[in-house]
């Protein structure tokens, strides 16, 4: 049987709507940096383009990891608790237990690695469909972490629910990790996800494990026949996702100094907002992580603009919804009707 | 008077002319088979006839009035019906039976707002007594077997008062049996008096169906025949050249057999059986749905464990658990329905032609784990060179291509690395004539290694294969030797 010729009537009007599409985030940007220097020339220099670019870098970084979870065909909503609970972690072990930074990373890398295994057990043991385990375990740690110190957040002289007093402090040396800054200009968090933006994107774009990882999304029979190991593709999925997220808050547990309960509330929607937005980067209709991390410093550039422009706090969640939604619209909307 | 009446239907997707001029006549209680290979324009022209295109340029008369649907809606009210391919979109999951028959009356207002389940029962029951079939009411419409829907698809149809009933590859994928069940429907509806038009490759279904055959070619009808069908002959205009029909030089083999299977049960309690392939040898496993073909290749491709029995590959124990066994073993599998077995979804990264192909040896063409160097668009040409595939190149999309070169892509695939046995789970599927011949070619040509292949169509394994199989509740009987002899004594 022959399928319908798919091929548009109008093969230049085609490859034009492909065009614009592939470079429509990148021409709005442009427009929209121009736009806000015009308005308020102080935008436009170098340490507020950092302070923006260190603002979104934990969003960029979990969003690289839901990335990662989309490319298996599934999706991490625990990343947010993930970050959360290691902010509370990183001050637990270095206030309560008195340890120093090169304990306390590796620790809280550990735990995030240990709830993306968690994750991938129900998913690929039990089956349980991804959303719902991964929202179940959203849950469960946004819970869990209130329980070792009865509901308080965490700083020095913390008194444990025993009623005795912490004596620890946080490590200097992990404040760094938020709060220095390389040649005085470029924040160590911006580095950080720079160096993870392009370890991911190598990874899943130029390597035989990424391209097995997408073949997992796109038809898991076929990656099976074809002799590659899905629950072991999943799993690595995940745990790469809770590790990155963990990761993430660790830069945020360096950067306020202290284990607030109410970190990472809006943490899993940007990070999802900024890899949705990623599908229309480059007009791919697919998770990519050059995307992710271009939607993640899209929404932040618009956001610190509005801001300097006066636009109220209460606005923000408004313009990335609009944005959110632009994006899909472009991407699905757009060459769809132009191929059919 | 003809029921319906084309003439001069033309229709072009930007500089491609998929129908150039196709004239037909179809008359009320007629099977008439369209026949032609992939680009023929069949499905253009059943996709004009079903009201999802528009025709650039041509009239259609249907029952003496201009005919011209601008929707499936519009045809279905002129009384012209389609059953497409797929007819996993007849109902869903979730849905008993009785309501998949009752969709369309639902969607379309007719059916009352408010419903009882023994109203839907009752009229259910009632268009399957006018259809002449029975199907199980109250079951899911996900438990239905493809025949079935089908069937579920051909009693709506009956119930909007069809005068034509177009069917696209009708009997594509169900077993010889249940194809038989729906002839003798199709044959009953035809004998009421309803027109039907059939798109088939299987010669199976020309015989027991056609009444006459429409040959297509490069957008027009350029042949029809009558009964008694010459298919031969129907086949050679279709492809538009000469074609061998049986395998006269049908080989035998003596040396050692590169896999040998001895007391394999494939499920518990069934008869046991032995197999041997050698080196060079095709072998074509057939039976009805259901008997066992695809479980025979799973067991020795490691996805499905045997009840009981040994395999020994060149001679040494073999016990694969796991696909990757197999492959690392030189044990390679095509499987059945290469959309859902094979390939990725169209924009998905590794959805062109060379990462279609590559898949498999990505771990021992990359040894080093990084993407680097042209390894797999190199071999993709040469795919594409030594099979004939039609593609722009190793970066087209999969889905740019016909049937039957995508088919031929899959071949490439398992044919990139040397292996000890191929297993093809169906590998005719949706393939026209024409690449059908070159892939049997493709085939035959490699002698390093035994090819087994499953096939429901008999006429397919006696095109392809030099030893024929038939399996039935799971255990293999050769099937007797003298046929492919007279079907070349025929030829």
């Amino acid at each position: 049987m022959t399928t319908l010729n798919t091929e548009s009537k109008d093969p230049i009007g085609e490859r034009v709507s492909a065009a614009i599409r592939a470079s429509a985030v990148f021409i709005l940007l442009i427009v929209m940096v121009a736009g806000f220097a015009l308005a308020q020339p102080a935008y436009i220099n170098v340490t507020n383009l950092m302070s923006i670019l260190q603002a979104v870098s934990v969003v960029a970084i979990l969003g690289a990891g839901v990335t990662v979870t989309l490319a298996v065909g599934g999706f991490d909503l625990s990343i947010g608790a993930v970050a959360a609970s290691s902010v509370m972690a990183a001050s637990y072990a270095m206030i309560v237990w008195g340890l120093g930074v090169y304990e306390t990373v590796p620790l809280v890398l550990l735990f995030g690695a240990l709830v993306g295994l968690v994750n991938a057990f129900l998913i690929v043991r039990l089956r349980v469909p991804d959303l719902l385990a991964t929202l179940a375990m959203m849950f469960l740690l946004t819970g869990l972490q209130l329980i070792p110190t009865a509901g308080r957040s965490i700083s020095a002289g913390l008194i444990l629910p025993d009623g005795s007093t912490a004596t620890g402090a946080y490590d200097p040396a992990f404040l760094l990790i938020g709060r220095s800054s390389f040649f005085g200009i470029v924040p160590a968090p911006v580095v950080i996800m720079v160096l993870v933006a392009i370890i991911l994107f190598v990874l899943t774009e130029r390597t035989r494990l990424g391209r097995l990882l997408f073949a997992t999304g796109g038809n898991e029979l076929a990656t099976r026949l074809a002799g590659a190991s899905v629950p072991r593709l999943k799993t690595l999925a995940y745990v790469l996702s809770g590790t990155l997220a963990s990761l993430g808050g660790i830069i945020v547990a360096a950067r306020v100094g202290r284990g607030d309960v109410s970190s990472g509330a809006s943490l899993l929607m940007d990070s999802v907002a900024s890899a949705l937005i990623g599908f229309a980067v480059l007009g791919l209709r697919r998770p990519n992580v050059f995307g992710t991390i271009v939607g993640a410093v899209f929404v932040g550039l618009l956001l610190n603009g509005l801001t300097m422009l006066n636009a109220p706090y209460y606005t923000q969640d408004f313009v990335k919804g609009a944005v959110l939604v632009g994006a899909l619209a472009l991407t699905y909307g757009l060459g769809r009707s132009q191929a059919r | 008077m003809p029921l319906l009446r084309i003439d001069g239907l033309a229709h072009a997707f930007g500089p491609t002319k998929a129908l150039a001029g196709a004239s037909l006549v179809i008359r009320s209680g007629e099977i008439v088979a369209l026949m032609g290979a992939n680009g023929a324009g069949k499905s253009t022209l059943v996709n004009v006839l079903a009201g999802t295109l528009a025709a650039d340029q041509g009239t259609m008369t249907l029952a003496g009035r201009p005919y011209d649907p601008r929707s499936p809606a519009e045809a279905t009210e002129a009384g012209v019906v389609t059953v497409h391919q797929s007819t996993e979109r007849v109902g869903a999951p979730g849905l008993t039976v009785a309501d998949a028959l009752l969709l369309h009356a639902y969607a379309d207002g007719s059916a009352p707002f408010f419903l009882s389940r023994s109203s839907v029962r009752r009229k259910a029951a009632e268009m399957l007594r006018n259809a002449g079939f029975e199907l199980p009411l109250d079951r899911d419409f996900a438990d239905l077997t493809a025949a079935d829907r089908q069937l579920v698809a051909i009693a709506r149809a009956l119930s909007r008062r069809a005068s034509l009933l177009i069917l696209d590859e009708p009997t594509a994928s169900i077993s010889g049996r249940e194809s038989e069940r729906l002839y003798a429907i199709l044959r009953r509806l035809r004998d009421e008096g309803l027109a039907i038009l059939f798109i088939s490759h299987r010669i199976a279904d020309l015989n027991a169906l056609a009444d006459r055959a429409v040959v297509m070619r490069g957008g027009t009808v350029v042949g029809e025949f009558g009964r008694p069908i010459d298919f031969d002959r129907a086949v050679e205009t279709m492809i538009g050249r000469p074609l061998r029909t049986a395998r006269p030089d049908a080989r035998s083999f003596h040396r050692a057999p590169v896999l040998e299977m001895a007391g394999i049960q494939l499920v518990a309690g069934s008869t046991p059986f032995d197999l041997a392939l050698h080196a060079g040898e095709v072998v074509a496993v057939t039976g009805v749905l259901g008997a066992g073909k695809s479980r025979l290749l799973q067991a020795i491709f490691g996805t499905r464990t045997p009840a009981a029995g040994t395999m020994r590959l060149d001679g040494r124990a073999y016990r694969p658990a796991t696909p990757a066994d197999a492959i690392k073993a030189g044990i390679f599998m095509a499987g059945e329905d290469r959309h859902r077995s094979s390939l990725m979804p169209s924009d998905w990264p590794g959805s062109t032609l060379a990462p279609t192909i590559s898949l498999p040896h990505l771990a021992r063409w990359y040894p080093l784990g990084f993407l680097l160097g042209a390894r797999e668009k190199h071999e993709a040409q040469r795919a594409i060179d030594t099979l004939g595939i039609k593609a722009s190149g190793p970066e087209a999309p999969i889905t740019s291509l016909s049937g039957g070169n995508q088919q031929k892509v899959i071949l490439g695939r398992w044919n990139a690395e040397p292996s000890r046995v191929l297993l093809l789970d169906e590998p005719f599927q949706g393939v026209d004539v024409g690449a059908r011949h070159d892939i049997i070619t493709a085939i035959r040509a490699n002698t390093e290694r035994a090819t087994l292949i499953a096939t429901s169509d008999p006429e397919e394994a006696l095109e392809v294969a030099d030893r024929i199989l038939i399996i039935d509740h799971h255990s293999l009987t050769p099937a007797p030797q003298a046929e492919p002899a007279a079907r070349a004594i025929e030829a």
